[in-house]
């Protein structure tokens, strides 16, 4: 079973469908998925708090080595902090969540990205294609960058550190291409 | 590079997608959900959806048309129209919608920007401004275009961007259904003084309308006639932009 984490906020029917994963937030479900996708939407503050409960879970599941993919803030609480507020990350990859500066500081709409690690999740995704972002917060490079995005410099658009998978752009509304990706995690083992 | 954006506009009521000029001669024109689906089919990168008809039964309908639209179409999708209730703007989000967007509401309660960005993510927080130029400045106007404020348009915008808006929707009642061409000088003076991304949107008749807008510093460029008639497809109007220097999706 797939576990599409449920923050309270952000709509996961797509992601639901492509994958055939179930939307939860109980601790019964987390302890026994085979996969996790953890899309979050809202701030790192209030995203903490809501899965604060099922938190030790979670860092334990994806610490076991099952594939997980965080989408956007899925992405950022793998961190230390975030500049976004206060709340604990995962710390599961080390460094801090900054603000975009000297640049709109949401940097929204459709954007390339730019393979570095040739991922099983982006088989069959030409190198360079669109995805659609947003999001005010980027996460800083600490060893672990597979993708990047040119946004008046490259920032680190998707991260990869074994099993683990995190990407700042939104598959779940990147139309054809990311419903790709989001099957391709789906038949990840 | 971010590409610049497409949009695509479509006025509902009842749940419907309808045509008419002032609020007036409303005709139904088809399922939102057709229209969305063939506008994603061609290339489109985004959608608004504007509810226009406040009605008892809307707070159902609307969020049955969300959970619709969000289960066929796979881009990013904005909601907004007469929106006041924060639990609502949640529900709208939660259902599947990316971003609201609120207009009058927004400017008679600007305190509630910062607890809705807070909630929804600033990402997702659009405000929409419908200005209007007279006596020499770009004056903010309410329900509908209906009442003019008085308050500067291009100052509301930067208070707004302050209060934790993430893009502004900023329509021309000047040039909005002239299909003569976006309003230059309403976008060039809004982007050069706020730093969140601003949406075009009033005139747009053909591809030079969008060129334009983009030239003037727009993120997006938003236009509902022109696309629903078939006059041009989004396809058309990023072949054009492309030659002309411009970074699309296509």
């Amino acid at each position: 079973m797939i576990a599409i984490i449920d923050t309270g906020t952000a709509n996961l029917s797509t992601i639901e469908r492509v994958t055939g994963g179930k939307i939860t937030s109980n601790q019964y479900d987390i302890e026994r998925a085979e996969k996790i996708i953890f899309p979050g939407v809202g701030s790192f503050t209030y995203v903490l708090e809501t899965i604060n409960p099922v938190r030790d879970t979670l860092i334990d599941r994806i610490r076991s080595g099952i594939p997980y993919l965080g989408i956007c803030l899925g992405l950022e609480i793998l961190f230390d902090s975030s500049e976004e507020g206060p709340g604990k990350g995962f710390g599961i990859i080390p460094g801090r969540v900054r603000k975009f500066s000297g640049v709109k500081t949401t940097h929204m709409g459709w954007n390339q990205v730019r393979n570095i690690i040739d991922l099983p999740i982006m088989q069959g995704i030409p190198d360079n294609s669109f995805f659609y972002f947003m999001h005010s917060y980027y996460v800083p490079d600490t060893g672990y960058r597979a993708m990047e995005t040119d946004y008046m410099g490259y920032f680190t658009s998707g991260i990869a550190y074994e099993n683990i998978y995190g990407i700042q752009f939104h598959p779940e509304k990147s139309g054809d291409t990311g419903i790709r990706l989001l099957k391709n995690f789906g038949v990840l083992s | 590079m971010l590409a610049k954006r497409i949009i695509a506009a479509l006025d509902i009521a009842g749940g419907r997608v309808v045509k008419g000029v002032n609020f007036q001669n409303i005709q139904d024109s088809g399922d939102p959900v057709d229209l969305a689906k063939r506008y994603v089919s061609e290339g489109m990168d985004e959608i608004v959806f504007l509810d226009i008809m406040a009605t008892a039964d809307r707070r159902k309908i609307l969020s049955d048309l969300v959970k619709r639209v969000a289960s066929e179409i796979s881009i990013p999708f904005t909601v907004g129209g007469g929106l006041s209730d924060l639990d609502d703007m949640v529900s709208i989000i939660r259902n599947g919608a990316d971003k609201i967007f609120i207009n009058t509401y927004a400017v008679k309660h600007p305190e509630v920007i910062g607890k809705i960005s807070d909630r929804i993510g600033s990402a997702n927080t659009v405000i929409a401004i419908d200005a209007m130029y007279s006596n020499g400045k770009y004056r903010v106007c309410i329900n509908g275009g209906s009442i003019d404020t008085g308050m500067d348009a291009i100052e509301w915008g930067k208070t707004v961007a302050s209060l934790g808006a993430g893009e502004l929707l900023v329509t021309s009642i000047n040039t909005d259904g002239t299909m003569s061409g976006f309003d230059i000088n309403l976008i060039r003076d809004m982007v050069e003084n706020v730093d969140i991304p601003v949406i075009a949107s009033g005139g747009a008749g053909g591809p030079g309308d969008f060129l334009g807008a983009f030239n003037a510093g727009a993120d997006g460029a938003l236009a509902a006639s022109i696309f629903h008639r078939g006059i041009y497809s989004a396809v058309d109007i990023k072949k054009y932009l492309r030659e002309h220097g411009i970074n699309v999706r296509l």
